[in-house]
């Protein structure tokens, strides 16, 4: 017994490096290495001398309410500029004494995109909503009856006009796109050229193009004497636009539709209308609901060229806000106030996007 | 039986015309031709009869005539006297100049902090993707009114102007930054680059040939980058090594030396890269997560270290998932860099609008930008699509 319990002397060792708690979190996360120590510190160094400075602008040196802009001059940021501009930045020439229907406008629209998030909601009366949705933002928008001044398109300005570019040219965009991506896919040769030949032209050239053609040349396109207004005008161009980048998008589910489905539906005996309605778009287009909805986020962010055609869109109201000469030169804040806007609806719908794309993978996950 | 199964098998009728399929196709596609184009003879009529009725000029003769506008920064000599032809070559330049630069840097800056949201390192993951969220969800439009806001109205004027980086100043009139002072020796440094980056191409094809033939394996990494840094930096002492930089500096009021660049072309490229980078990091990283992570553990199996392993098995993997949407990416470059028109760079939508401004013809000046615009996308596709086929998988 006792040459096995032996008193072997054992070298006392340091114990293992933390894992867990504080110390060990910086270890694993920040300072696994030479290299990403390094980097590290570099990163470190880079906030240090970014952060302090723009706190200081954005909210300890900033004016938060001043008479003038001679008298927000100050270091700091002026968000007394905000203060003064918001209705305008937000609404623009809508006549002042009526902010409250651009207001519910913007309600309405969120509470629509809202319901929509929810994929319970989904079916008819989900259209139905939107329907009654949108006939009620034309009739606060325009007026005319029930005590409203009626108010010319000229005058549709700000956050509303964007939102009802995209939202509009998505929702008559989209019919447009499903047609021409089942035309591209058709077995008639000549139906496959024009969507073809159309598609390809449309995503080949700038946006801007677009719209200068629906605001330069839709004119001369109609007959003498009959005129289409400067929104529609972009409207018709959003539309268009986002029929053929929408076609590319049916396109992709309907490549990834499995052919038994078809030929299922062929041996049924069903009519081509049938099978696609039946069977091949309601497949194929749950399938492509997230890029859809990615697309909607560049809809939303494209409606800011209308500035070009000098429409009054969001973006364009904070740019004319800027031209005032009693507040020069804030155009940090102005651009900064818009982009949050621009941002906070962007970031919700991306995220929308990231959280159907992992429910709608879950089933093809082995 | 055999008598009875010919009695049985029904003989195939013609069905009546209007049933038959392949009828019905004809008329199908008569019909929807006989739409489309009538609609757009409907459009032409009205367009004619229009153009007839305000009296609008048609043509390209316009072409010929004299601009008599300036444009503010070409790389071709220009002066308002040249034609408007020449006034659209000037335009086009400015477009590829901006659109290739932006290319290049924005796959740079994307690629950089596609990586960077991959690394090990939280603080710099994390900064990756504040990065990609912010710009990511501001228009480009926005951000380039931002940059464009900053360096044209906000920057001091160039007496006060920020030096950035030494000898790199930033002032109202745009960035100005040093460059060697022209030698020949530069001509004899690109020839020498050249020179090795072929070369390395041919001893990687013979070192692979040898390693097929005799299992040796030679180092092709520092061959390449022997004859790629090596020879342009003889060739550079050969020739003289001339170290002089012609550093901008202040003489009057304004910077002379060095090179510059306008408020309005550093604002576009900035915005595009910024805003591009962002897509171009997303589209990296999720090439790289596409490669299944038993690739990785497999090459680690037949004991491949890190950098081969990422060289030989990872990339190109990746690269198939990567570059269909990168192509897609670097085409919204070209068409996104038509946004100049709203900070007032020459571009050539810029200079087309001001044409059709000046001459009324709308119809000419919007079919010129379509067709360049179409013929641009249309070479990188088939630039992409040749590299493409080359990384592509080989199946039997």
């Amino acid at each position: 017994m006792a040459d096995i319990a032996q008193d072997i002397p054992v070298a006392r060792q340091l114990p293992p490096p933390r894992s867990t708690g504080v110390f060990g979190w910086l270890r694993a996360n920040l300072f696994n290495g030479i290299g990403n120590s390094i980097l590290t510190l570099i990163c470190v160094a880079l906030l240090v001398l970014i952060i302090p400075p723009v706190i200081r602008w954005a909210l300890i040196n900033a004016i938060w309410s001043a008479p003038n802009g001679a008298a927000c001059h100050g270091g700091g940021a002026c968000w007394a500029f905000i203060g003064e501009k918001l209705r305008f930045i937000l609404f623009g020439f809508f006549p002042a004494g009526e902010t409250w229907r651009p207001i519910t406008v913007v309600a309405i629209f969120i509470a629509m995109i809202l319901a929509a998030c929810d994929r319970k909601t989904w079916g008819r009366r989900l259209a139905l909503l939107w329907a009654v949705g949108l006939i009620a933002v034309f009739l606060l928008m325009r007026g005319g009856f029930a005590g409203m001044s009626e108010v010319e398109t000229r005058l549709w300005s700000g956050l509303p006009l964007t939102l009802i570019l995209a939202v509009v040219g998505m929702l008559f965009g989209f019919p447009l796109g499903v047609l021409l991506a089942l035309g591209r896919r058709s077995r008639l040769p000549a139906v496959r050229a024009i969507c073809v030949a159309y598609i390809e032209l449309v995503r080949g050239v700038p946006l801007i193009t677009v719209l200068f053609m629906a605001s330069l040349m839709l004119p001369l396109f109609l007959p003498a004497g009959m005129t289409i207004d400067k929104v529609l005008r972009a409207q018709v161009a959003f539309i268009l636009f986002a029929g053929a980048y929408l076609a590319e998008i049916v396109r992709g589910g309907l490549q990834a539709l499995p052919k038994g489905q078809v030929e299922a539906a062929d041996a049924l005996g069903l009519s081509y209308w049938q099978r696609t309605r039946l069977i091949v778009l309601p497949q194929a287009l749950a399938m492509v609901i997230p890029p859809l909805v990615n697309s909607f986020i560049s809809m939303f962010k494209d409606t800011s060229l209308v500035l070009i055609i000098s429409l009054f869109d969001l973006l364009s109201c904070a740019e004319t806000a800027l031209t005032d000469p009693n507040w020069q030169g804030f155009y940090v804040e102005a651009y900064v106030f818009v982009a949050v806007i621009y941002w906070c609806f962007c970031f919700f719908m991306s995220r929308y996007s990231q959280v159907l794309e992992r429910e709608f993978n879950r089933g093809k996950r082995r | 039986m055999a008598s009875e199964d010919a009695s049985l098998s029904i003989a195939p009728t013609r069905p009546v015309p209007w049933r038959d399929p392949k009828i019905r196709a004809i008329a199908y596609q008569i019909a929807f031709v006989a739409v489309v184009a009538g609609f757009i003879a409907f459009l032409v009529h009205n367009t004619l009869a229009n153009i007839g009725r305000q009296n609008i000029a048609t043509g390209w003769g316009f072409l010929d005539r004299e601009a008599a506008f300036g444009i503010g920064e070409s790389l071709i000599s220009y002066s308002p006297a040249d034609t408007y032809a020449r006034a659209f070559l000037v335009g086009l330049t400015n477009t590829l100049h901006v659109a290739v630069l932006g290319i290049i840097f924005a796959t740079i800056l994307g690629t950089l902090m596609g990586l960077a949201r991959l690394s090990s390192n939280w603080l710099v993951r994390k900064l990756a993707q504040v990065y990609v969220e912010t710009f990511r969800n501001i228009p480009l439009l926005l951000q380039l009114f931002f940059w464009w806001g900053l360096l044209n109205k906000m920057a001091p004027g160039p007496r006060q102007a920020w030096e950035i980086l030494p000898g790199v100043f930033v002032s109202n009139r745009g960035i100005v930054y040093p460059v060697p002072v022209a030698s020949p020796a530069y001509k004899w440094v690109g020839l020498a680059f050249v020179i090795g980056i072929v070369l390395s191409f041919i001893a990687k094809k013979w070192a692979t040939r040898r390693q097929m033939a005799t299992g040796q394996q030679l180092p092709t990494g520092w061959i390449a980058l022997g004859l790629i840094v090596g020879l342009p930096a003889i060739a550079f002492m050969v020739a003289g090594a001339p170290l002089a930089l012609d550093v901008p500096a202040l003489k009057g009021f304004n910077f002379a030396g060095g090179d510059a660049m306008s408020p309005e072309f550093a604002a576009l490229l900035i915005g595009l890269v910024v805003y591009t980078g962002t897509f171009i990091a997303e589209i990296v990283r999720a090439g790289i997560l596409a490669v299944a992570w038993g690739q990785s553990e497999a090459a680690m199996a037949l004991g491949l270290r890190g950098g081969q392993r990422m060289r030989l098995v990872v990339l190109p993997q990746a690269l198939r998932v990567i570059i269909p949407p990168m192509t897609s990416q670097y085409l919204a470059i070209t068409k996104n860099s038509s946004l100049a028109v709203a900070i007032g760079f020459p571009d050539l939508v810029s200079i087309a609008n001001t044409t059709m401004n000046q001459t009324g013809q709308a119809i000419e000046g919007i079919v010129m930008i379509m067709t360049v615009y179409l013929f641009i996308s249309l070479a990188i596709s088939l630039g992409m699509n040749l590299y493409n086929r080359a990384v592509a998988l080989v199946e039997r």
